[in-house]
């Protein structure tokens, strides 16, 4: 049981390792200054999140510190999904993946609140507020330049339909659904995909956008076991790179 | 409070301890309340660590006092800041052999930031938390009054601000832009 709830806690803690880097890459670019802050909060929030998680790992599982976990691994051992890794692209589409990604996220740990294994739980409902500004944020955006003008309509449609089918990849199963599952730990991949449609539908459709037709060999899966993207390898070592200079350093 | 301050300070640090450690544990307890109420919080400097609802409580054990510490925002940057500005002030206080436990189990609200926090907020500049019961949505964050005219009429601009904790607004009346503490 606890390689099923490692390999859970690693899924969530790369994934918000990887895309907390990926939004603060919009510290100081963003479009409009309120812009600029928000994504550099939101990614301050995934790292902390991350952070946290690392922790429950470090309490339970793993011998090394948070840092050790998150910059000593090497590309291959990380479980994010293509998803965070890809680039920053426009804001349309950063906005996008922000959208699909937190309210996966949100309900995620809605779900988790449930979790049999208690510090997960406890963590989850201390995350859920927070998790619920992002969610908004992205609502009130998408909603907005979805039914803006003719171009921002259009570019939000393009970046949904480049994002979907690496977003649908975040429900990529493990090999431990059903362990998780009849333990009480989390409900599944698949319950969680489920609930994810529900929430975004009327939100895509009230921006006046459309979910693509996504056949199911189109899903990009992989990185959750290993199989990552090309962009992962060049962020890790960008990441990790004064950590790697003296790893026993304290700052 | 700097009356508080001088109080605990003016007696023998170490005979404080060890009488109430015998006769009184309640008292002091007390007595490092007091001191917590002047650890501020490091991006609100008027705002104490008890007015934003922070402590869970206050022990004492034979390796000695145990402060329970519950963190705001989970990524918040300042609570290390927060926890190592415990233990000094504590230690300058007298009260040595402080352990700050952070409360793993309780999940933080802005419900728990006390009236007179709330007060201290709006002297701040800041828009007080509006009681939620855990109902936040877009209304809960939305709603607000302005803390330099009171007024009700303010729109919300980004609910993303300078720090973790706060959001920006609009006051239609005063015609001034704000920063308000978040309700979660």
């Amino acid at each position: 049981m606890n390689d099923a709830i490692k390999d859970l806690l690693y899924r969530m803690a790369d994934d918000e390792l990887i895309i907390g880097h990926r939004n603060s890459e919009w510290t100081g670019l963003g479009p409009i200054l309120e812009e600029d802050i928000a994504f550099s909060s939101i990614a301050q929030d995934q790292i902390g999140h991350a952070l946290a998680i690392y922790t429950l790992l470090q309490q339970h599982f793993e011998a090394g510190t948070p840092d050790a976990i998150a910059f000593g691994r090497d590309e291959k051992d990380f479980h994010s999904s293509h998803f965070v890794e890809l680039p920053i692209g426009d804001y349309a589409f950063s906005l996008m993946r922000h959208f699909l990604f937190d309210h996966a996220e949100s309900l995620r740990y809605e779900m988790l609140t449930q979790s049999s294994f208690a510090p997960l739980a406890a963590l989850a409902k201390k995350i859920k507020g927070e998790l619920k500004y992002h969610v908004l944020h992205a609502d009130l955006w998408v909603t907005k330049l979805g039914k803006g003008t003719e171009e921002s309509h259009a570019r939000m449609q393009t970046a949904l339909n480049e994002a979907f089918p690496y977003a649908l990849g975040m429900f990529e199963p493990s090999k431990f659904e059903d362990e998780l599952q009849t333990n009480n730990i989390f409900e599944g991949e698949a319950a969680l995909q489920a609930k994810w449609l529900d929430a975004i539908a009327p939100i895509i459709d009230k921006a006046g956008l459309v979910l693509p037709d996504v056949a199911p060999s189109s899903i990009i899966f992989g990185g959750r076991n290993g199989y990552h993207s090309v962009y992962l390898q060049p962020m890790v070592e960008e990441m990790s790179e004064v950590y790697r200079l003296d790893p026993a350093a304290t700052w | 409070m700097v009356v508080t301050h001088n109080r605990v300070e003016r007696a023998d640090p170490g005979t404080l301890l060890n009488q109430q450690r015998g006769s009184a544990e309640g008292g002091t307890s007390h007595a490092v309340m007091e001191v917590l109420a002047t650890v501020m919080d490091p991006e609100i400097p008027t705002l104490s660590v008890i007015d934003l609802g922070m402590i869970t409580g206050v022990t004492m054990s034979d390796d000695g006092i145990h402060v329970r510490l519950l963190p705001t925002f989970v990524a918040c940057p300042a609570t290390s800041y927060i926890r190592n500005s415990i233990t000094d002030t504590l230690a300058n206080a007298g009260f040595h052999n402080v352990t700050v436990d952070m409360e793993d189990e309780l999940s933080w609200s802005s419900d728990r930031v006390t009236e007179r926090g709330r007060k201290l907020l709006e002297e701040f500049g800041l828009g007080a938390p509006i009681q939620i019961d855990g109902v936040l949505n877009l209304e809960t964050i939305e709603h607000v009054n302005c803390p330099h005219c009171g007024s009700a009429n303010t729109t919300l601009r980004s609910m993303f601000g300078s720090t973790l904790c706060r959001s920006i607004h609009y006051c239609e009346d005063c015609r001034q832009g704000f920063e308000r503490f978040k309700p979660v």
